[in-house]
């Protein structure tokens, strides 16, 4: 199940969308992720639990290991960035042709 | 405003109160008076929006170091009732050089009264972006760099 919500929550944080995003790339361990990106192990560990709340991730054991790796139930919400972006885009034509437009630029 | 999300488009409506030449030319040739600008593939920060009226004409994104980003191409050119684009934007968010990779956007306007456009807006056939799109779908393979809209999405 997925909260559309927690989604947009969850990818409106610059590094969450930078560890979903090699996650897309290819599955990852924590410890994968942190060597990747200029953050911490326990700082990766949290962005991730708040992406699989949101559905966008799932995780396995591998061993002793963890690997994370994009939700593909959750990825229909992505549909949502065109939703959300096509709405707050004609919310901003709405405003803008509803004021006069200078006719002489 | 309503939108309703279908598999591989999405449609969004509004209605504005202004007459329907008017709601045409500022989603056109005023598009840099409305569209977000954070939402560009530019490495510079975005100086002006152009939108060549005329089928086979671009939408271009001009940085502030004189770069440029032809990332639309316009496929219809109708005033006032109907303008169509592509969009040249892979999953990587990178410019898309192959025509039947792109997807596409149609907006239609239509006139409710003297100062009240209907404007339909559907962004259609996603699923051309290909193996990317498939592949978010799918959960394997390249992934689907979310920045920009986020970016749009965050700030709102």
């Amino acid at each position: 199940m997925t909260n559309h919500g927690a989604v947009l929550t969850a990818l409106a944080d610059p590094t969450r969308r930078a560890i979903f995003e090699r996650l897309a790339g290819s599955p990852s361990a924590v410890g994968d992720l942190a060597r990747h990106l200029p953050v911490s192990r326990p700082a990766v560990s949290q962005h991730l639990k708040v992406l699989k709340s949101a559905g966008l991730v799932t995780d396995h054991a591998d061993g002793t290991r963890r690997i994370y790796s994009v939700d593909s139930a959750g990825v229909a919400a992505i549909r949502d960035y065109f939703e959300q972006f096509w709405e707050q885009s004609l919310a901003r034509f709405k405003a803008a042709a509803s004021q006069p437009m200078r006719e002489d630029t | 405003m309503t939108t309703q999300v279908q598999e591989t488009s999405v449609t969004t409506q509004t209605v504005v109160d202004a007459p329907i030449d008017h709601a045409f030319r500022v989603f056109t040739d005023g598009i840099g008076s409305w569209w977000d600008p954070g939402h560009h593939i530019l490495e510079a920060e975005l100086a002006e929006m152009v939108f060549e009226p005329r089928v086979g004409g671009h939408i271009i994104d001009r940085g502030t170091d004189g770069s440029e980003c032809r990332w639309a191409r316009v496929l219809a050119y109708e005033p006032p009732r109907r303008v169509c684009f592509s969009w040249d934007i892979n999953l990587r968010w990178q410019l898309e050089t192959d025509p039947a990779k792109a997807s596409e956007i149609e907006v239609t306007f239509t006139e409710e009264g003297p100062d009240r456009t209907r404007v339909l807006l559907t962004h259609r056939h996603l699923d051309r972006h290909g193996e990317g799109w498939e592949a978010m779908r799918d959960a394997v393979g390249s992934g689907w760099t979310l920045d920009r809209f986020a970016e749009v999405a965050a700030k709102s």
